[in-house]
Order: C-alpha cells, then structure tokens, then sequence
C-alpha cells in the first residue's frame, strides 16, 4: 500500500512539465573539487592495492610503482588459505570469521545492554536513577586502555582468554550507547506511553512493541559505529589471544610483517591484501546502513 | 457504560504544588461531562487521576462502585483520546487500532471484526494500511477515536482532543465526537479550555479555577446562573458584564438608577448580567455610553461604559445604533448578583 501510494505520488509529480537543463558551473566545480579530494585519500589505498599485484621481491626492489602484476589470485589464496603460524589455524578466513565474531557480537552486546540500560533509566522511577547514570556515565572517562590490566586479570582468572566472551565482553562496558539511547528515550512523547499504559502493553511489551521499532534509526546507527570500533580493536584482542586460532584480521596481519625468518622477504603482497580485505566489511556496513537510516530519518516518526 | 464517582480527590505533586483541591461529584451512566478552566487550573491532573496515569494523593475513585486508586490503567476500562493523539508512528492505522486488543489476548476473527466496524463507523477504511504519518490531523484523530472504541470502554476520557485541528475541523469533528458517543452510550469525561466546546457538547461541565471547582452543571445553568464571578466571566463570549452596584432598601442601585427592585440585604454587591439580556431603548431607566460598535453579520456588539464601567451589549442586526448616549433595560430575572469581595453569587 505504502509503495502503491509513493508509485501514484511520484507519477502525479511526473505530469509537470520537464524542466530544460543547464549547466551549473558551480555544481560542476564542487564535484570536481570533491572528486580531487577522494582521489587524494584513496592513493595510499590504491597504492597497497597495487602492491598485492606484484611479487614480494618486486617491492623491496623498486617501491610502489604503477605497474599491475600477476600475483593477486596467488596472493589471494596465500592470504585467505594458508596459515602463517605453526598451527596452520589463522588463516584469513578465519581471522574473518573471528573478527566478525567481534564487531558484530560487540555491536549487538552494546545496543542491547545500551538500549536496556537507558530504558531503566528513563522509564522507571528509580530512587537513585540520574546517581546510576551518572555513574554509567563516568565509564565514558575510563575506556578498556586506562583499566587494562585489571580488566585482564579479571579476564584471566575467570578463564575466558582466548575466548570469543573474553574478548567481548570487557569491550562492552561503557557507556556510550547507553548515553545515546538515554538522550533518544527521553525525546520520545510522553503521551505514547501513557497510551500504551492503558491499551495494555507492560513493560516489556512496551519495549518491545514499540520503544525497539521507534528506536530503528538509532539502532543502526550504534551498529555502525560499534561495528567498526569493535572491528578495529587492536590492543585488547592481542592481550587477550594468544592462540592462533583466535586471531582477528587486524591483530593477524602485524604477526604476518613480523615473520622475518633468516633472510625471508616479508610477504608483503599477502598483508597488504589482507589489510585491504579488514577494511572491507565495515565499510559495507556503513554503506548499506546509511542507506538504511537515512529512510528512516526522512519518514518523520515519532 | 460506567457510573464515576469522586469522593474528596486530591492532588499534590511530588514537588508540593496542589494541583487540585479535594474535589467530589459523580457521574451518571452515559453521561457526557465537559471539564473546562483556564489553562493550569488543573483539567489535565483531574483526568489523569481518573484514567489511572497519575496517583491519587487523597480521596477515593470508584467506577460502577469499585474503588479504582490503585488499579491499573489498563485494567480500568477505560479509553483515552489525547491532545497530540499519541498514535504509534511506527504502526499502520489498522494496527494502531488493534493493538489494545491484541494486548488483550482478543482472538484474531473478532479484532478485525471490530477494527473493521470502528473504520466503517470513522471512515477510515481506506487509511487502514497507513501510517499515522500520512495522514491529516482530523484523520488522526479519529484513528484515535477509533483506538479508543474498539475496546468497547466503560469510560471516555478526552483531553483536549481537538486543539490542535483547525477552527472548521474542530467544529465539524465536535459534532462527530458528540454523536458517535450519543450512539455508543458511552459515559465520557472530556477536558477543554474552548468553551464553546463545553457549551455545545456537554451533558453537564464543571467549571475549574486554579485547582478548585467552581461549579457544576447543565450549561444552561451555567451559562444563566453562575456561580462565581468567575464562571461568568470565563463562560460566554462576550463575558457576562460584571458591575459594581449597590443594594440599598431592597432595591439594586447603579449610580443612582434602580435596576432591580426585589432584592435582600444591603451594602456593595457586583451585578451580572449577559450582554444579550440588555434592552436599548428610550424608555431604559440607566445611561449607557456606546464607544465602538463591532459588526458582526448577525449582530452587533455594542461596547460603551455603564457608570463608567466597561459594559458590552449584544443587539440583533436590525436594532438600529450610533455611538453616543443612549438609554438601556435590563431584564430583571437575567440579573445575577455577586457577593463583591468572595465573587460568590448571593
Ligand atoms: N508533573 C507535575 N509536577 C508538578 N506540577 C505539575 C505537574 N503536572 C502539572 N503540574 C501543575 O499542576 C497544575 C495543573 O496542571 P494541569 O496539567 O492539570 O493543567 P490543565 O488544566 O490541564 O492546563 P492546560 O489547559 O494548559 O492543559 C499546573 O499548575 C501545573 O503546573
Ligand atoms: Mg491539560
């Protein structure tokens, strides 16, 4: 009906008449302007892309060139197939398959004890509720870096190193998107919950039905951003692993570089492809979930 | 169908402010009772208390006989309809409808059986599939409505459910709201500041004033015979005309004129009378100075000072009038008269 709908607007629109076109030479400039500029930030980028293609020698010998090689199906299976450490378990694809164990289980951990949190806060009465969330609020001034080391003991004496709930459960304690649920909670009407106080809906139902569906925007948004902070954590998962087996992308590639046995030529060519294969994934989540709430920001809800 | 009953209702917020005195009065099966006072005056926290969303400081709250203070909102039967409607945006109207319902655990059949009827009933049956975002403020309103009817309620509560539709809607969706509930025989407690939406919709209206009421009654009642100074004044546009007279020898005097002759007591008292209960013409016993006369299609008003007090008069479009002196009447059994100091009528 909905799309019925938007199909008769857009044809109702499409009777005016079309407008000639002209060219606008401001608009011209500003694309090129912008088009200069994400060349500029895409070199390095296009430049490590070019050095998958080549062998390894070729790198130490001539440096980044322009030419295109024929290494990158071999480089692409050393990178994605074979393992670089003695147990043969971190390979790429399981570094893959750790790191989106990662950000997705960090993302989703987050919004849901966020959203959980901040639903305690606004909609309850609590005794000491702005005391708790003030005191939720401070962990923003203590990020996993400052409270490293007891955050591993503890970690380590309840056994969880080298294991998914280690490395994300520690991650998950601060408040950011607590806060940010809070802050949009609190600009939903009053009135709708009254309403739905009387049509009946407890509060979990309340939560459910319609605080998580009106919350969609935000949802994505938190994904997004907690996606790829979970993605590129680099410091606690290299404390916290130390099997091979449980290596993430970005903690993998550094043991790839570093394996200078004798006089190897580091392979370059397998972790300058696995560097461009980490920035992938959250570059397709911001991607698709812009597009995603961006919809949701143009409907006008709440 | 529900008979509501008020015993001593209090209200203090938590931050000390008595937002209503302890306040008492019933309410009969079917009947349609309009809550109306200044903004402030405690409309919303009355409603509010009987819907079950704010507690109950003091005071006992019985429907059809049982005490409601600590039952809750949903197990009230009770609707309400509010201001900014509060629909679910994320909801389609159909859904928006059923969603009491399915909260009830009603089998499937008989929820689109009566969302169906509640469409059909508010013309809504082609807006079922939209979002409340789609749709114009009267529409809203009357996915409302429609939310609040399906649950076949004991109770009608409305917080001013129409202020914020435009002046033609409002009058037109007014008299949709009165005779939907005429139909349903439903017992309503609506709260407005528009008195004219008292006026015409009410069965009987309470009058509020700063966390008091301060009278109740049909609108005939309150409209010839108020009950303060107040309610004479807020009810009625133009207000009632409110002059300060003397009673002197069981007669009102006004400068001198004697307007009303069987009257007791003695001393100041203030004269109420409606500016359409005002006769002109030569033969009135009391000048009257015409300032300004305000066309209006089909009547005049006529605005002047009566010893030097400001005083409106209400004339049909053929009474002819001129600014300047002239002469007026008033109709004696239209006069209210008014303790001067408490505003109490006497
Ligand atoms: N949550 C609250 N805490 C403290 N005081 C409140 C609260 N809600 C309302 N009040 C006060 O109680 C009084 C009555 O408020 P109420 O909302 O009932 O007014 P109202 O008659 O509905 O006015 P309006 O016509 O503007 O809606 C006001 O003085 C208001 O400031
Ligand atoms: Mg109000």
């Amino acid at each position: 009906m909905t799309e019925a709908n938007a199909g008769v607007i857009d044809h109702a629109a499409s009777h005016t008449p079309p407008r000639k076109r002209r060219i606008r030479w401001g608009a011209i400039g500003d694309h090129a302007v912008l088009i200069v500029g994400s060349l500029f930030m895409m070199l390095p980028l296009l430049m490590v892309l070019q050095m998958t293609t080549v062998p390894d020698v070729e790198v130490i010998k001539t440096g980044p060139s322009l030419t295109i090689g024929h290494q990158l199906p071999e480089n692409f299976d050393k990178a994605m197939f074979q393992a670089s450490g003695f147990s043969g378990q971190n390979t790429g694809l399981n570094m893959l398959k750790n790191s989106f164990i990662l950000g997705i289980g960090f993302a989703l951990g987050k919004i849901l004890i966020g959203m959980m949190a901040a639903y305690a806060i606004v909609y309850f009465r609590m005794r000491f509720a702005t005391l708790a969330f003030w005191v939720i609020f401070t962990t923003l001034l203590l990020p996993l870096e400052v409270r490293i080391l007891p955050s591993y003991e503890v970690v380590q004496k309840l056994g969880m190193l080298n294991t998914y709930q280690g490395l994300i459960i520690p991650l998950i304690a601060s408040a950011t998107a607590t806060f940010f649920f809070r802050q949009f909670f609190r600009s939903v009407p009053e009135e709708l919950v009254e309403a739905a106080r009387i049509d009946g809906a407890g509060p979990v139902k309340f939560f459910i039905d319609i605080l998580v569906p009106l919350s969609r925007t935000m949802i994505a948004a938190m994904f997004i951003i907690m996606f790829v902070y979970g993605w590129n954590q680099y410091l606690w998962p290299t404390m916290i692993t130390t099997e091979e087996d449980m290596f993430t992308l970005v903690r993998g590639i550094k043991q790839i570089t570093q394996v200078l046995e004798g006089n190897r030529i580091p392979e370059y060519g397998r972790a300058n492809l696995l560097a461009i294969i980490a920035i992938i994934p959250p570059v397709m989540v911001v991607i698709f979930f812009q597009s995603w709430f961006v919809k949701g920001l143009t409907e006008s809800d709440k | 169908m529900a008979q509501v009953s008020l015993k001593n209702i209090r209200k203090v917020y938590p931050n000390g402010a008595e937002a209503l005195t302890p306040s008492s009065f019933d309410i009969g099966d079917g009947e349609f009772v309009v809550l109306v006072g200044p903004s402030g005056c405690g409309k919303s926290t009355l409603l509010r208390m009987v819907a079950g969303l704010e507690e109950i400081t003091e005071g006992e709250l019985t429907i059809n006989g049982r005490v409601m203070n600590d039952v809750d909102p949903a197990d009230r039967d009770i609707a309400m309809v509010f201001q900014n409607y509060a629909l679910y945006p994320h909801m389609s109207v159909r859904k928006n409808i059923a969603y009491g319902l399915k909260n009830r655990k009603t089998p499937k059949d008989v929820i689109e059986r009566k969302v169906a009827e509640a469409a059909a009933m508010l013309n809504l049956n082609e807006y079922l599939d939209r979002k409340p975002s789609q749709l114009s403020g009267g529409q809203r309103q009357r996915v409302a409505m429609g939310r609040a009817i399906v649950r076949d309620p004991a109770l009608f509560l409305f917080d001013e459910p129409l202020s914020n539709l435009d002046a033609k809607l409002r009058n037109q969706m007014r008299i949709e709201i009165k005779a939907l509930q005429r139909r349903l025989g439903v017992t309503s407690i609506y709260v407005t500041h528009d008195q004219v939406e008292a006026m015409t919709m009410a069965d009987r209206i309470i009058v509020m004033n700063a966390g008091r009421i301060e009278q109740i009654g049909t609108p005939a009642e309150i409209y010839h015979r108020p009950a303060s100074t107040f309610v004479a004044s807020f009810m009625g546009a133009p207000p009632m005309n409110l002059i300060s007279a003397r009673l002197d020898g069981g007669r009102v005097m006004i400068n001198g004129d004697t307007v009303l002759a069987a009257a007791e007591g003695s001393g100041a008292v203030t004269l109420g009378i409606r500016p359409e209960d005002v006769v002109l013409g030569a033969e009135g016993s009391i000048s009257f100075h015409v300032d300004i006369i305000e066309e209006l299609g089909a009547h005049r008003l006529l605005h002047g000072r009566l010893a030097d007090q400001e005083f409106t008069i209400h004339v049909g479009k053929d009474v002819e009038a001129a600014p300047g002196e002239t002469r007026i009447a008033l109709k004696s059994d239209a006069i209210t008269l008014f303790h001067p100091e408490t505003g109490k009528a006497l």
